[in-house]
């Protein structure tokens, strides 16, 4: 890799180009020549659903020179809409479909002068936490290929992770970048809900859904994050009217910041080697300046039922487009009816038929109130315990992102099981608050990683304790 | 809550989803044990939010776009009718034929 001028990462890449001593079809060949390298491949890690290296080649001889992401190699999840390469989702109905148009987030991403290089595995519509639901076989982790690289995002994960590419998109729904970047030791970043435009994200479910962002380090995600970030207002109604600051920062002084470590994130179950990286972690950040304060968020363990009704609801009336009519798969039948069904049923795999299943029970009638509405009340006290942890003074909070490091293939097969995978980051996606996931150490090899959530829109100031963590633990974090 | 064999038949029917028979009991379990975790939420005490559904995220304003005309409206198109702008009648071929 140290020859590779893929080891300068996207700002260097970048650079690079501009001044004109790499050329960006270098890059993008470079790029391919890692994804042979590292056996990318179906056969091998299967990072991708789709790629086609003389179209990127092409594109790289005509992208623009002179953007923040010049020349850069990106992986977009297959769920984010381009006009080049798939649109499929992971996902059998969708099998092969190409996107008429191009998702705000990909625009962005390309004017700034990146070159699409591949679209990643996903579990299908992003329902899961392994990338085991793909219709088209799950990615593995490049650090121990017997074990999962997280989901649903996970192909993206492995890109980076791999060192095929310094940036990758993804999306979030309850913790589909965070958790895979945490699984595969690379950094992974859920905006505030509305940063980042959702135009041309396929939806899954729309009150949660967010574009995210992976980068081999804190400054490659702050970089992406400062180009996609921002309102396409003539697009869409999915971005929020707010001015993108600057999230690339020299300054890793965490001096007058104080962060809250949540109890609730900090159970005595937590797996012994997790809590003794995030003990390091905090000390880290208490040796930047921050003042670590001791809070509660007490509706927490109430999340992870609360999102799985909410997400499941949504995504009963979100997939219920797909219906042999307008995209993809069509499997004849009796009527128009039986053709429906015949579709749907062929279509979907079996968590997405049992989460259509589950949200379409959970809005039935004499059932809404009980479950939907309720969840939606249970939302209402997790995002204000957020809110007066943030009023107190706190300007952000230190968690581990997930539980345990990445588990086997197949070592969770009960689907609540599967579930508990994203309990420490559904909360902020029901809150609607900015996360990111940084790695913070290694335990057997495999990495984990530690959480910093803030307040919505305050991604600097996330960004900062990110930057700190990274340079105060310094290789510490990938050991 | 415990589901039963007709509610996924029920649910599958209304989701368009066809559950071919050897499916169901293997999804009446899976469904209730899922939904089994969710009783937790109906033991929370929610009275203090007050009735009616939760804000999400703030809504923007449910107005009009402007219609980004040069003039007023009003300028070129003064009259009105049932909803309809009234304006110079064309001369057509018919014009022979009606009078107006």
């Amino acid at each position: 890799m140290s020859a590779s001028p893929l080891a300068r990462g996207a700002a260097g890449i970048a650079a690079a180009v501009r001044d004109g001593s790499e050329t960006p079809a270098a890059i993008v060949a470079a790029s391919f020549q890692q994804s042979r390298d590292v056996n990318a491949g179906a056969d091998g890690l299967n990072a991708f659903v789709s790629f086609d290296e003389a179209a990127s080649m092409a594109a790289a001889a005509s992208a623009p020179r002179h953007g923040p992401l010049a020349g850069v190699p990106v992986a977009i999840k297959d769920n984010i809409a381009t006009p080049f390469l798939t649109t499929s989702c992971g996902s059998r109905i969708l099998e092969g479909y190409v996107s008429p148009f191009e998702a705000t987030a990909a625009r962005k991403l390309r004017e700034a002068g990146a070159v699409l290089i591949g679209k990643t595995t996903m579990d299908e519509f992003a329902m899961g936490s392994s990338t085991e639901h793909s219709a088209f076989g799950p990615a593995r982790n490049p650090l121990d290929r017997s074990r999962v690289p997280g989901g649903s995002s996970g192909g993206s994960a492995v890109a980076v992770a791999a060192g095929i590419c310094p940036i990758a998109l993804g999306s979030e729904t309850g913790g589909s970048v965070r958790q895979p970047a945490a699984f595969c030791g690379i950094v992974g970043v859920k905006p505030t809900y509305g940063r980042i435009s959702r135009f041309g994200l396929v939806a899954f479910a729309s009150s949660l859904d967010n574009v995210g962002v992976f980068g081999r380090t804190v400054d490659d995600a702050a970089l992406a994050m400062e180009v996609v970030s921002g309102p396409d207002l003539t697009h869409d109604a999915t971005s929020a009217a707010r001015d993108v600051p600057a999230f690339r920062t020299a300054n890793h002084d965490l001096g007058g910041m104080v962060i809250g470590r949540p109890r609730e994130y900090f159970p005595a179950s937590l797996d012994a080697a997790v809590a003794e990286r995030c003990a390091r972690a905090l000390q880290a950040l208490r040796a930047r300046g921050a003042e670590i304060r001791d809070v509660s968020l007490p509706h927490t363990d109430l999340a992870i039922p609360a999102y799985y009704i909410i997400a499941p609801a949504e995504c009963s009336a979100n997939l219920a487009r797909f219906d042999g009519v307008r995209y993809g798969l069509r499997v004849e039948g009796d009527g128009l009816r039986a053709m429906y069904e015949a579709t749907r049923s062929r279509g979907f795999g079996a968590e997405v038929t049992r989460r259509i299943l589950l949200g379409t029970y959970v809005l039935s009638a004499g059932y809404y109130d009980a479950y939907y509405g309720k969840a939606m009340q249970v939302r209402e006290l997790i995002r204000r315990d957020f809110a007066t942890v943030f009023a107190s003074g706190v300007h952000a909070l230190f968690t581990p992102t997930t539980p345990t490091p990445a588990f086997r293939f197949g070592e969770r097969s009960d689907p609540y099981e599967m579930y508990l995978s994203d309990i420490f980051t559904v909360t902020a996606n029901l809150a609607e608050v900015p996360a990111m996931s940084v790695p913070i150490g290694r335990v057997g090899g495999l990495p984990v990683g530690g959480q910093v959530i803030a307040p919505r829109f305050a991604e600097a100031d996330m960004f900062r304790v990110g930057y700190a963590l990274e340079s105060e633990l310094g290789d510490g974090a990938h050991r | 809550m415990a589901v039963t064999r007709d509610d996924v038949r029920h649910i599958a029917g209304l989701a368009r989803i066809g559950v071919p028979d050897e499916r169901l009991d293997a999804l009446v379990n899976e469904l209730s044990g899922i939904l089994g975790h969710m009783d937790v939420l109906a033991r929370v005490d929610t009275s203090g939010l007050g009735p009616g559904p939760v804000a999400a995220m703030p809504l923007a304003p449910d107005e009009p776009p402007s219609v980004g005309l040069d003039r007023p409206r009003e300028d070129f198109a003064p009259s009105t009718r049932d909803g309809f702008f009234l304006v110079p009648r064309l001369a057509t071929h018919e014009d022979g034929e009606e009078s107006a």
